[in-house]
This record gives structure tokens, C-alpha cells and sequence, in this order.
């Protein structure tokens, strides 16, 4: 390099560091400025300002409301007075005929108590909520003449929204609805509920102490049997999908790893003498590498239709191609010198192999085979979406549905759990599988005594 | 000579054990051998089983859908180049997609590697917390935030570029802070003690000594992303994985379309990655050159 020359006058040395100065100064603010504008290109193609408008906060607040809570509708039938109460409006987590929780009094009169002082009543003809610091709105729905709001003197607020045919009240207590057909009260609650039983069973509302009581006694297969087999948060499905997306994860990690491993032998030199078969194989790597899963995922779907098989077989596939690429290249990387020391104590050729060149590559093989083992969870996640296996359709499916979010919100802990666990468990396999790995602890320890 | 006749029973031995400890491993390692086989073909059974089709049934029809889809690609061949430029606006947006995504989570992944390094971080107490938010962040798949975004923002790109950035934020976070573990830190002590702030202890001390590091997983993390942002478009993120649902589902009569899109996915993959492959290849080496000179 020039500047160790050193025949150069001062003058000449200034005019040199004056010159990587002022490249160096080029650089540090040429990057970032090049940086910006591409983001600012970015922000004009994607429509970002345009965005603000389309998006629907609404849905988001929804989503985030849902997500942590849930609500309770109390509904009457204008046609023939009939009152049931559910939650989340599902068929599933409806309470059994003339049931309901302690807050709704049924009756020839539904009281409903919304606390705070609001109370909706169902009458048989009128419906009438007590709203505190406004006063009583009547409605009386029927076929013919609509709902006929009576709202009390005054502004009609903007939290009520009254036309001929529909009254809605949203005040912090609740909601209420009226339309000719329909009067449906909605109570907000945090939480999820019936996670661990729905309404249909014994267990409903027992307290943990109670249900450990009740174990003892000798129920605990039926408690169990309940809680997997619950309707409103299926915890069997739940179960099998993780299980399945694993099993995806698992069979196509390792058995691309298999098949690349076989393959990898023809696309090295020193295993294979033919030129034209190593590179026919490395471009075969090469093809299903760059044809990705996605393609692979639409073309296998419409062999084997949806399900683990296809998403497994797509990971498998595409992970041939990485796989023969990582370890033909490590086979190439061997070290001669240790299968030369094998073959000068009379080793044959499957002896060479054994004991001097397997031991050097199994544990970059391994390690690689470990890191995409936890890569690939999460894109059987994915696949999964696509082609409809595992914890991916569950997820696709509660989002599709547009008001499931607790159960989304629940998806998607489980799947970052999932795949948190897969991370550290494959992290601990490999540390125990390859001892010569040093863990980072050890690094930095290295680095203390370096320094 | 009485010193050897004496260690004969030694060496006799020393060949028992060896041998049973030989024997012992081999045994061990055929036992796993064989419970690996089962676990894969149990696997691959109860895989099969909760197919909608089975293996045995669809494997000889592996190839019906890329001949069916060809074929008529061929019969079109005409409007190939037609295709290819119609589509074209799609694959800038999915490469657009995967660069200012990876870009963006770049910039946070530094952040959060410099934030997560002792010696480095601007608050050491926060380290743990900024660790377990990049484990968090790696550990969501892009799909789950896409998904979640794409009901309240709409489709389009920005929701895939989102989700791709937090993922790579998480992911080259871990990389970077690993890259900053072996980083020296005798550069920041000097700068420490002329005076200078954090910004700017990171900025000349940290960056470049890791720079190259730093821009050749970033490149990795691009050739990720592209996949990435074409499988985003197929649930509705824009880009290449729209079009290509769109002419999928169209079914017969588009497969033009959809073979124009699959040459396009596929020629990008490779081209990104052979180029980053090299320019990969020239900065770690080019890097070590540095180091050793």
C-alpha cells in the first residue's frame, strides 16, 4: 500500500490522507444519503401516504379488543320473545335453556346489569335501557312499524345511532341493538373464555382447587377428557396441527439431508472423477434451489392435495438443493492429510472413508442439519398456509373468519413458542452432538483472555 | 525384554477393552440407527395419512401439472415475451419488497446487536430485554404478522414488507451481535476516552470493523427475502406470488401467465443469488486479506 512507502515528502503524505479523507467523508455520507432516497423511492411505489386511507383502524381496534377480551351477547327473538344468552354469539358456547349468567335475570322481564348503573330491560314488548347521566331510551320493535325509538328530550348523541329500522347504543358498559327482528345486548369481559371447558360441561367454572378435588375423587380422565375434547378452543386440533407442522419441519429437514448427502458425493472432485456428472448434479442443486418452495409447494399440492405429505415433500425437496450445495462443499474442504494417515496404517478404501473423512465433516453436516431443522419449523408454518397442513391452516382459518382474534392471538403465541423451543432444542443438540462446538460463553471467555 | 512379557497381559488387556468399548458403540449407534428409521418412517406414515392424497397415489402425478401448465406455455410461446413484460412491474415489486425490507431490517438488527453486546450497549442493563426481543422477533414467521397486517392495512406490499423486516431485524440481530462478540473493543475504549458518544463510539469504533461481516449476511438475508416476499404475495401481499395465485386459480387457459411468472421467480433466485454468492465471496475474502496484511 502506498502509505507505507517511504520515500513521500510530507506535503505529498498530507495530500494523500486529505484524499481518503474526503472519499472516506464521500462514503459516509453518499451511503446513508443513497439509503434514504431508495426508501424514499420505496414510499412512492408502495403507496404509503396513499395507505393511511385504505387501512381500516377500525378492524385493527377490533382485532386488538378481541384479542384479550371476549363478549357475552344477550339476545331476544322480537318475533317470539325468546331470550338466550352465548358467548361470542357461537352456537358452541351457548348457555342451556333457561340458564345464564348472574348478571342477566330471566323472566317475563330479561334484567339485564351492565353495573355502573346501566341496566337493559327486555320487556315483553318494550326494550328499555337505563343510561346513567342521559336517562331511559324505550324502543318498541315490531314487524310493521319498525323499532320506534323513544330517546329522552334533547341532542341525540353520536354514540347513539338511531334510523326506522335500527337503534345502536356503544356506551363503556355495553352495546345494544335493536332492529325489527332482533334486540341483542353485548357485555365485554377480559379474558378467554371457556378456555378450559365449554358451557356443556360439569367442570364449567370450577375453581382449580375444586378441580384437584375432583381428580382425587377419581375424575380426573373424564376433567382431562373435557378440556381436549373442548369445542370453542379445540385443543386436540391445536394439539396435531403443532404436532404435524414439527413432523414437516422434521421428515423434510432430514430427509433432504439424506438424499443431499447421497447426491453430494457426485458433485465433489475428489469423490467423482467424472466431470459432466458433477456438474449435471450440481446443477440439478442448483435447479430445485432456485425453483423454491413456493413453487414446489403449488406443484406437489396438486399431486398429493393438501396436507403434511405435500408440505414435508416441498421442504424436502427444496432443502435437497441447499443441502447438496452446503455439503459437497464441506466434502470438498476434507482434509487429505487425515485420510492419508488412516490409509498409511493399511486402511481400505471404506476404512478411509469411515475413519478419516467422516469424522471431519459429520459435524459441520450436523450443525447445518440442526440449524435448518429449526429454520424450517417456521416454514412449515408458512407451507402450511398455502398448502393447508398443521399450525399454518388454524391460523389462516381464525383470521379468515374475521372475528376468532383471541384464538388467532393464541395461534400465534403457540407458534412463537413453537418455534422458540424448536431454536433451543436444536441449539442443545448440537452442543451436546458436537462437543468441539464452542458455545458463545466460551467465545467471549476466549476473547476476555485474548485481550 | 522381561519389561515387555510383563505389559503382554497389559496389551491383551488394554485390546479387551478397546474392543468391548468398540463393540459397545456400535451397538449404540445401531440402535439409534434404527430407531431413526422408524421415527422417519412413522413420520412419513402418519404424514401420509393425514394427506388428502396419498404418496402412493400421487407421486406418478408429480409431473401432470408442470407438463399440463408447459404445454400450453408452449402452445403460447408467441406471447411469452408479452407475458414476461406484463408481469415484470410484479417482479420489481417483489424484489422492491425484499430490499427495503431487508434494508430496514438491517438498520434495526444493528440496533439491536449493538444493544445486546456487553461492551457495546448503550444501556447494559437492557441487554437481556433487547435480547429476548430479537429471539422474539426471529422466532415469528413473516406469515403471521403478513396475515395480521394485511386485515387492517389492506393488501398490498407494505404489510409483506413489515413482516419481512421484523423477521430479518430478529435474525441478523442474532448474526450481528455474534459478529460483535469477536469485534475488538480497544477501538471504543479510545474513542471513550477523546470524548466521544455512543452514536459515535459505534459509527467509527464498531462499523468497520464489522461492515463487510455485517453487508454479507445482510446479502444472504436478501436472497431469503425474495423467497420470502413471493411466498407474502401469495396470501395476498402483492407482488409476483399474487399475479402467479391469480393465474393459478384462473386454472386452464392462464397458464401461460402462470409458466411466464414461475421463468421469472425462478431466473431472479438464481441471478441474486450467484451475484451475491460473489460478492459475498469477495468481501469475507477480501476482509481476511485485510486482517492478515
Amino acid at each position: 500500500m502506498s502509505t507505507f512507502a517511504t520515500d513521500l515528502s510530507i506535503d505529498e503524505l498530507k495530500a494523500e490522507a486529505d484524499r481518503l479523507f474526503s472519499r472516506k467523508r464521500l462514503v459516509n455520507f453518499g451511503m446513508p444519503a443513497l439509503m434514504l432516497a431508495y426508501l424514499a423511492y420505496v414510499f412512492f411505489a408502495f403507496d404509503v401516504a396513499g395507505l393511511a386511507g385504505r387501512a381500516n383502524w377500525e378492524n385493527g381496534k377490533t382485532l386488538v379488543a378481541d384479542s384479550y377480551s371476549y363478549k357475552t351477547h344477550v339476545a331476544r327473538d322480537n318475533r317470539n320473545g325468546e331470550v338466550s344468552v352465548s358467548i361470542e354469539g357461537e352456537r358452541k358456547g351457548t348457555y342451556p335453556d333457561g340458564q345464564a349468567p348472574d348478571w342477566v335475570a330471566l323472566g317475563a322481564t330479561t334484567v339485564i346489569d351492565l353495573e355502573d348503573g346501566h341496566v337493559v330491560r327486555f320487556g315483553p314488548e318494550t326494550v328499555e335501557y337505563d343510561i346513567p347521566g342521559y336517562g331511559t331510551v324505550r324502543a318498541t320493535p315490531t314487524r310493521s312499524a319498525g323499532v320506534q325509538p323513544e330517546l329522552p328530550a334533547g341532542e341525540v348523541p353520536d354514540w347513539i345511532n338511531v334510523s326506522k329500522n335500527r337503534m345502536a347504543i356503544t356506551t363503556d358498559a355495553g352495546r345494544l341493538t335493536v332492529t325489527r327482528n332482533r334486540s341483542e345486548v353485548f357485555r365485554y369481559f377480559t379474558g378467554w373464555e371457556l378456555f378450559w371447558f365449554t358451557l356443556d360441561s360439569p367442570y364449567y367454572g370450577k375453581s382449580p382447587s375444586q378441580l384437584a378435588g375432583l381428580a382425587a375423587s377419581g375424575e380426573a380422565g373424564s376433567i382431562l377428557n373435557d378440556f381436549w375434547t373442548n369445542k370453542m378452543w379445540r385443543h386436540q386440533d391445536v394439539a396435531w396441527a403443532i404436532f404435524e407442522t414439527i413432523l414437516m419441519a422434521f421428515l423434510g429437514t432430514l430427509g433432504a439431508g439424506m438424499i443431499a448427502l447421497s447426491m453430494a458425493f457426485l458433485a465433489t472432485r475428489n469423490f467423482n472423477p467424472l466431470k459432466s456428472v458433477r456438474f449435471l448434479t450440481r446443477r440439478v442443486f442448483d435447479f430445485v434451489r432456485g425453483v423454491d418452495a413456493l413453487i414446489w409447494t403449488v406443484v406437489l399440492a396438486r399431486a398429493f392435495g393438501p396436507g403434511p405429505l405435500t408440505g414435508a415433500l416441498a421442504i424436502l425437496v427444496t432443502d435437497t438443493g441447499t443441502f447438496g450445495k452446503i455439503f459437497s462443499e464441506a466434502l470438498e474442504n476434507v482434509d487429505q492429510k487425515q485420510i492419508e494417515g488412516v490409509q498409511s496404517t493399511g486402511a481400505n478404501a471404506p476404512q478411509r472413508y469411515r475413519f478419516g473423512m467422516i469424522p471431519q465433516v459429520t459435524p459441520v453436516l450436523l450443525s447445518q442439519l440442526l440449524y435448518f431443522l429449526e429454520s424450517n419449523t417456521r416454514s412449515a408454518t408458512v407451507i402450511g398456509a398455502i398448502t393447508g397442513g398443521g399450525i399454518g391452516l388454524l391460523l389462516t382459518q381464525a383470521i379468515i373468519t374475521q372475528k376468532d382474534w383471541e384464538e388467532v392471538a393464541y395461534y400465534i403465541i403457540l407458534i412463537i413458542l413453537m418455534v422458540m423451543l424448536m431454536d433451543w432444542f436444536s441449539g442443545w443438540l448440537r452442543r451436546r452432538l458436537i462437543q468441539g462446538e464452542t458455545s458463545p460463553k466460551r467465545k467471549r471467555a476466549k476473547v476476555a483472555q485474548a485481550v | 525384554m522381561t519389561d515387555l512379557s510383563a505389559g503382554t497381559p497389559g496389551v491383551d488387556q488394554i485390546k479387551a477393552d478397546y474392543s468391548e468399548m468398540t463393540r459397545r458403540k456400535r451397538v449404540y449407534g445401531g440402535i439409534l440407527l434404527i430407531v431413526f428409521v422408524a421415527l422417519m418412517a412413522a413420520g412419513f406414515r402418519t404424514a401420509d395419512d393425514r394427506n388428502a392424497g396419498s404418496f402412493v397415489d400421487g407421486w406418478h402425478r408429480i409431473f401432470d401439472y408442470p407438463t399440463e401448465v408447459l404445454s400450453e406455455a408452449w402452445e403460447k410461446i408467441g406471447a411469452l415475451p408479452e407475458n414476461l413484460v406484463t408481469f415484470f412491474p410484479a417482479l420489481v415489486e417483489t424484489l422492491n419488497i425484499a430490499a427495503a425490507s431487508t434494508l430496514i431490517g438491517t438498520i434495526a438488527g444493528t440496533f439491536l446487536a449493538l444493544m445486546s453486546t456487553r461492551g457495546m450497549a448503550m444501556w447494559p442493563a437492557l441487554i437481556p430485554l433487547f435480547r429476548r426481543i430479537a429471539d422474539i422477533c426471529r422466532a415469528i414467521p413473516e406469515i403471521v404478522i403478513a396475515l395480521v397486517l394485511i386485515f387492517v392495512l389492506g393488501g398490498g406490499p407494505v404489510p409483506a414488507m413489515i413482516a419481512i423486516a421484523i423477521h430479518t431485524a430478529g435474525a441478523l440481530g442474532k448474526l450481528f451481535s455474534e459478529v460483535n462478540e469477536n469485534a475488538s473493543l480497544k477501538p471504543v475504549e479510545g474513542l471513550h476516552s477523546v470524548g466521544a458518544n455512543w452514536s459515535q463510539r459505534m459509527y467509527l469504533g464498531v462499523i468497520p470493523q464489522v461492515g463487510p461481516n455485517y453487508v454479507s449476511y445482510a446479502l444472504l438475508r436478501f436472497e431469503i427475502n425474495i423467497r420470502a416476499s413471493a411466498i407474502l404475495g401469495f396470501v395476498g401481499a402483492g407482488g409476483l406470488g399474487y399475479e402467479l395465485r391469480n393465474s393459478m386459480s384462473w386454472g386452464q387457459g392462464r397458464y401461460d401467465q402462470a409458466a411466464a411468472i414461475f421463468l421469472l421467480l425462478f431466473v431472479t433466485i438464481v441471478v441474486v443469488d450467484q451475484l451475491s454468492g460473489l460478492l459475498r465471496d469477495r468481501l469475507t475474502h477480501g476482509f481476511e486479506k485485510g486482517a492478515r496484511a
